[in-house]
């Protein structure tokens, strides 16, 4: 009896914590690192030029918000199925995507790009990859570019879960080249380890597939969210936010924010 | 329910379901046939083979299959810029398909589980059995071959069909390094189609299927056991 009775007790203690800590607005995003967007320092602690970003947009909407990590293959699917409210995870706002959801208006963009051994073909067409392996991160737009114009011409592809998983196959030699977004790779191609390679250029663009850049993911119903969410991204533009946050992490010229109206 | 992709990805679907079978039958045949010696060895070998043998079996058991993955892939991935001439002269090794550690792995796996059943098997056959065997002047290793290995197999067997059914449900983890096996393609009909639950639910499906044919061969297989009643 005892025992139950404590149990019953734990188990109200763990209901009432998590009501209270459950924040106003739950953003999901990938769970796999993606510096310098969205990754956990060794503490657990959300960092980031995009979680920085987030906070800023929160502030201006006077709600307090929190980032949950999802797996990025079934990230539209937990969002659909209400796991959390958005999704502000470096989304790029392809043709596919906006059939399934909405997405506010682009708060960044960046290009994608093909990276490889330091001293490659710079001027590549898809007949440079005839033979070649190409590392991309599953699920991911760049995944649908490299699968539409660079495997009919006879590239064979590698599907990874991270970014990270990629890369370590792209120093490995396993993989000879990575298609995807160019501040994504910056981290990396600044490290020790990405010495081996760097940036041969941005693909030719198709912003069907691609998108017209990174806006937050809301499901098609939330329409109210969505005008907050535009109008905080507005208001945070307008003071220099973005541009701030890119300037802090050095990535200012990599990538385009929200303009200044 | 959605079903209407499922034509589109059946070559794909029976691709996926070819890597995995292939994964699963290779190292459960190529494994056990490892776990036999490795299981003899911790019975009656020499004490450093004895050491070598329950060393490997500590660490197949004693570690997460996810980890002797990764350990093998990414792990022996890390090591090959180190190595100076690997690239200029190594690169079918650096080329070496994911496919091929996973398999290494797996077949590890088993015969490190196995050795251990097959340890356990040898030790409960009748001493006496032996001593007849050697009495009537068979040598060691006919012994081994119409005795004890016969007998010990037959123990480990209704084991065996559980451990195979185990492995079955552990090949799923391949999806971790670029293998396409029955999950990754599953993974990628989730990402195209946007659906979670129908994919998931064929892809339950169809483990229960195969386990449901382990399941009856092994039970054809212990028909042929004599049982004393």
């Amino acid at each position: 009896m005892n025992t139950f009775r404590s149990l019953l007790f734990g188990a109200a203690a763990l209901a009432a914590v998590g009501s209270i800590a459950k924040a106003d607005i739950v953003f999901g995003t990938d769970a796999a690192p993606y510096p310098p967007f969205t990754s956990q320092n060794a503490a657990g602690e959300w960092e980031g030029w995009e979680y920085e970003a987030m906070l800023g947009v929160c502030a201006e909407m006077n709600e307090k918000c929190t980032m949950v990590p999802i797996s990025w293959d079934g990230i539209i699917p937990a969002l659909l199925e209400k796991k959390f409210d958005g999704i502000f995870g470096s989304m790029a706002m392809n043709d596919k995507r906006k059939l399934q959801i909405n997405f506010s208006d682009m708060y960044y963009d960046s290009t994608t790009v093909v990276i490889g051994a330091k001293g490659g073909e710079k001027n590549f067409t898809a007949d440079t990859f005839k033979g070649k392996t190409i590392g991309i991160q599953a699920g991911t737009s760049n995944a649908n570019y490299v699968e539409k114009y660079y495997v009919p011409g006879g590239a064979v592809v590698k599907a990874y879960k991270g970014q990270d998983e990629v890369n370590a196959d792209l120093i490995a030699g396993r993989i000879d080249f990575i298609v995807a977004d160019a501040v994504a790779l910056k981290p990396f191609l600044d490290s020790a380890e990405g010495a081996c390679c760097e940036v041969h250029g941005p693909v030719p663009m198709d912003v069907g597939i691609l998108g017209n850049g990174v806006g937050v993911g809301l499901r098609k119903e939330d329409k109210a969210l969505l005008e907050k969410i535009n109008a905080a991204i507005k208001a945070f533009a307008n003071k220099g936010g973005f541009e701030d946050l890119s300037k802090k992490y050095k990535l200012d010229g990599l990538m385009l924010t929200a303009p200044k109206s | 329910m959605r079903w209407e992709w499922l034509p589109n990805y059946f070559p794909s679907l029976l691709y996926g379901l070819s890597i995995t079978l292939q994964i699963l039958l290779i190292s459960v045949v190529v494994g056990f046939l490892l776990a036999i010696p490795i299981g003899l060895a911790q019975v009656n070998g020499s004490r450093l083979s004895k050491i070598m043998a329950g060393g490997f079996c500590s660490y197949i058991r004693g570690t997460p299959l996810l980890t002797q993955i990764w350990l093998l892939y990414y792990g022996i991935g890390s090591l090959f810029p180190l190595i100076p001439g690997m690239r200029e002269n190594f690169m079918w090794l650096i080329r070496l398909d994911a496919y091929w550690y996973v398999l290494l792995a797996f077949t590890m796996s088993f015969a490190g589980y196995e050795a251990e059943i097959m340890r356990g098997a040898f030790l409960t056959v009748p001493k006496g059995e032996l001593e007849a065997a050697r009495a009537i002047g068979m040598r060691p290793g006919k012994v081994l071959r119409r005795v004890w290995l016969p007998s010990a197999i037959l123990k480990v067997l209704p084991t065996l069909a559980g451990d195979i059914i185990s492995q079955l449900k552990s090949t799923p983890l391949a999806f971790t390094v670029p293998v396409m096996d029955l999950m990754s393609v599953t993974s990628k009909i989730r990402q195209d189609t946007y659906l979670t639950y129908e994919p998931l639910l064929f892809l339950a499906g169809i483990y229960l299927i195969l386990t449901f044919f382990i399941t009856r061969l092994f039970a054809y297989f212990e028909t042929f056991i004599p049982v004393r009643r």
